[in-house]
């Protein structure tokens, strides 16, 4: 069992590395992108390994509303110790996930401060959801905004192929 | 403990996998980014150090441990209390040196390398040197200075994890300059 700061202070250092290795390799203007992706890349690894288990015991699902439903109930207690505030959907395969206290913007001020750090924050956790989709066979491009600390709103655009 | 607290405490535990599958994740990434694994244990044991100084706040002000003079009671808290805490495992402490200023930390199960396998062209890559690092740091904050390092790693064939601690000195607290 381990201990959630340790989560935390480890996903600092992760995004710290990865944004001060890709500065110091001079590619600043492809920067941003890159660090994003590798993060995200981390991720879904990551989200792929966890839904593995997650689901280990659990009854197939219906359809893709039922799986989001477990994203925002089962698997986001298992990774954030909480649910999803608030799912919305336009029922043509776009799902947006609000939640009002994001474990890994609650140690930033509220204010707006460092709301443009925020994205880099959320990378990793973007990911996260992509790869656990992905292993419930959904493809899918999942993006996050915030507009007021510490709450974000995750957006899950399921890719029709 | 009052209830309370114990509560708190629950409520803060998080999957495991998800920090096991995260470090994994990370190291892989770092020996994509150097390729060669001495670099790779030095980014890890920095940032491990990076994480310790910032999480020993965390353990004092939840742990109610007060300071430690003694290198032996430090090993009994690191050990018993701290690991127990963020790791939820709890090592023996052996193999004191004559002086006193020498331990191990011998580790049953590991619980970062938990799916974990070492492929062969990476056999001098200490997959867990974080660990070293964060000891390192947080000690430093506490005013100790200590070598750390892994001596034994099941990942490596032996049959058990083995962490040693040497301790160095201990620090002068230095008023930052310019502090009256």
């Amino acid at each position: 069992m381990a201990d959630d700061v340790l989560f935390e202070f480890l996903h600092m250092e992760m995004v710290y590395h990865i944004y001060k290795d890709q500065a110091s390799r001079g590619e600043m203007d492809k920067d941003r992108a890159t660090c994003v992706s590798t993060l995200e890349g981390m991720g879904f690894r990551v989200g792929q390994g966890l839904i593995e288990r997650f689901t280990k015991d659990s009854p197939s699902f219906k359809d893709d509303l039922d799986v989001m439903k477990f994203i925002c109930k089962d698997f986001w207690i298992n990774v954030f110790r909480k649910q999803i505030d608030n799912l919305r959907t336009n029922h043509q395969g776009t799902y947006v996930l609000q939640d009002n206290k994001f474990a890994l913007l609650t140690q930033f001020s509220n204010g707006k401060q460092y709301l443009e750090e925020a994205p880099k924050y959320l990378a990793y956790s973007c990911g996260l959801v992509r790869g656990a989709l992905s292993n419930l066979g959904m493809d899918c491009v999942v993006t996050a905004e915030v507009s007021l600390m510490p709450s974000c709103k995750f957006q899950v655009v399921i890719q029709k192929i | 403990m009052s209830r309370q607290s114990n509560r708190t405490t629950d409520s803060k535990k998080m999957n495991a996998e998800l920090f096991t599958l995260t470090y994994g994740a990370l190291v892989t990434q770092l020996c994509k980014d150097y390729e060669n694994d001495e670099e790779v244990n030095k980014q890890l044991d920095k940032m491990g150090y990076n994480i310790g100084v910032r999480l020993i706040e965390d353990f004092l002000a939840r742990s109610s441990v007060g300071r430690r003079q003694d290198f032996r009671e430090t090993a009994d808290v690191i050990a018993k209390v701290a690991f127990k805490m963020y790791l939820g495992i709890t090592p023996s402490v052996t193999n004191w040196s004559p002086a006193g200023d020498e331990f191990s930390l011998i580790l049953e199960s590991n619980p970062l390398v938990d799916f974990v396998e070492l492929p062969d062209n990476h056999s001098s890559l200490v997959y867990s040197n974080l660990l070293c690092g964060v000891l390192r740091g947080a000690l430093e904050m506490v005013q100790m200075a200590v070598d750390v390092k892994f001596s034994q790693d099941t990942l490596r064939g032996d049959n058990v994890t083995e962490i040693r601690m040497k301790f160095i000195k201990r620090m002068e607290e230095n008023l930052p300059a310019g502090d009256e």
